[in-house]
């Protein structure tokens, strides 16, 4: 096991990832909210929508995504794990907004993909921009980060096992 | 929000639903668990998922239904299934074909989950132990309805929060009511204490054998109780008298205003549907406050999506 972020350094990534987001997006339309996925996106959602709310003086709205029914693997013979269908939960319209997807890791670009499609079945938002807090090499799909964090090369086989506060006890993103 | 990780990942592996009295709590739980995540389908702007896309339902009703009929339809369709509506008045059944020969012919065109409802109690077992095709008993003779069992109880454990110590009357028509039976089996096994409520003609045989106590007299249990299922009379299943007259039926058994007066003040009033109104219940109960009958409604599409959902899960993932 292999520590790549420690506490201290996630603080870091996720100020740089909201510093990022907001020179880049047009201020001026700044309809912005975060989703994330569930289930460690819905927690760094959930804190870069603080971070955001604080810079912009105003409300950032955040809501969480499950994308359970939109996995490309679903009546794939090979799936292991049970499915854990859950509950999304976005209390407000996401039509015309710019929403800041956001994941704790990229890898295969598959989560992203059924992210997506799970969005636009609730409507229509302005743009989708993808943030994750740890870009890793392997894409399946050509899907790339707006706003990535760290990024790592590890081989086919390991695990990058992103552990917070608020789901592990403690944040810390290690190589398994 | 805290969230839990799961030590032990429960796994879900029965392509068939033919019953709950099979089921263990763990399993009924995780159903009801699985289908919060489908109510927010029917209130979104595309009311539509994909997990079932490419897959073929039959809806295979031997018997008349509206409701369920209906209700899993549009399940199936919610998840992007392609369904076949199949009806015993106007398919070859009506000149002789047998139930097998009849699911064999459907199965062979491809179809993945059979949704069956038959008059004879079993024929979603046997059914199950012929085919490949996923089967989801839609209501079997006297036996079982189970996604009906898991609506009820879906709708009571979203309303109080848990089945745990309350206590449930169902009244009226136990005998031929395989409802009583599919909520008896989930209700127990979920920790409340069922009350079979009725005259003594319309209790099954040996109902001392079921893990529940009986009542002759609605006004005896009406004060106790957190829930009450008004079943159904079914006039069309009924033989012999089994009670002198509908007024007295009604008189002794319906839920009136009067009556509604002595109960809890939050408790639940249920019914499976379609009612007899002013049979069963007045209208005023039906319509009152502590009604929730159109919640079950709405609660069982949610139901039955995540039931064609995990059957068709253990059958792409199992074998």
């Amino acid at each position: 096991m292999k520590v790549i972020l420690d506490s201290g350094q996630i603080e870091q990534v996720l100020k740089d990832l909201a510093g990022r987001i907001l020179s880049s997006e047009n201020p001026a339309e700044m309809d912005i909210a975060v989703i994330g996925i569930r289930s460690r996106g819905e927690v760094l959602a959930q804190r870069l929508s603080g971070r955001l709310s604080q810079k912009l003086g105003k409300d950032v709205p955040c809501g969480t995504l499950d994308i359970t029914l939109y996995r490309d693997d679903l009546n794939s013979p090979h799936g292991t794990a049970q499915p854990l269908v859950r509950t999304t939960e976005i209390g407000f319209d996401i039509d015309d907004k710019i929403i800041i997807l956001v994941d704790d890791v990229l890898y295969t670009g598959r989560s992203a993909r059924a992210a997506m499609d799970a969005l636009i079945d609730l409507g229509r938002p302005k743009a989708i921009r993808l943030a994750v807090l740890v870009d890793r090499l392997g894409r399946d799909l050509p899907i790339q980060a707006d706003y990535a964090g760290c990024k790592t090369d590890v081989e086919p086989g390991k695990l990058v096992q992103v552990n917070l506060v608020e789901s592990d006890g403690k944040d810390e993103v290690v190589i398994e | 929000m805290a969230l839990k990780r799961k030590s032990k990942q429960f796994k879900w592996h029965r392509k068939h639903l033919l019953g709950l009295r099979e089921l263990s709590a763990e399993e009924i739980t995780f159903i009801l668990d699985t289908a919060k995540g489908f109510e927010q389908i029917s209130t979104r702007s595309v009311k539509k998922a994909p997990p079932l896309r490419g897959k073929v339902v039959v809806n295979l009703f031997f018997e008349d239904s509206t409701r369920t009929r209906n209700s899993f339809a549009l399940a199936a369709s919610r998840l992007s299934a392609d369904i076949i509506e199949f009806t015993k008045k106007t398919s070859s059944v009506s000149k002789g074909e047998t139930l097998l020969d009849t699911a064999r012919n459907l199965e062979a065109m491809g179809i993945d989950i059979v949704v069956i409802r038959h008059g004879a109690g079993g024929a979603p077992k046997l059914l199950g132990r012929n085919i490949n095709a996923c089967v989801i008993n839609a209501g079997d003779g006297f036996c079982e309805h189970p996604t009906q069992g898991l609506l009820d109880v879906y709708t009571i454990r979203k309303i109080k929060g848990t089945l745990e110590g309350l206590k449930i009357a169902i009244v009226g028509d136990i005998a031929h009511s395989r409802v009583a039976r599919s909520d008896m089996w989930a209700m127990t096994k979920l920790g409340a204490e069922v009350i079979f409520v009725g005259p003594p003609t319309l209790m099954p045989p040996q109902v001392d054998r079921l893990p529940v106590k009986v009542s002759y007299s609605l006004d005896e249990v009406i004060e106790k109780v957190d829930v009450i299922n008004m079943l159904r009379i079914q006039f069309e299943r009924l033989g012999g008298n089994p009670f002198p007259s509908i007024r007295e039926y009604s008189h002794y058994f319906g839920l009136t205003v009067e009556r509604m007066k002595r109960a809890k003040p939050d408790i639940l009033v249920m019914h499976p549907g379609p009612i007899n109104r002013g049979l069963e219940m007045e209208s005023e109960v039906a319509d009152g406050r502590n009604s929730v009958i159109l919640e079950q409604v709405t609660n069982g599409l949610a139901v039955r999506m995540a039931v064609l959902f995990l059957v068709n899960q253990a059958a792409a993932q199992g074998d």
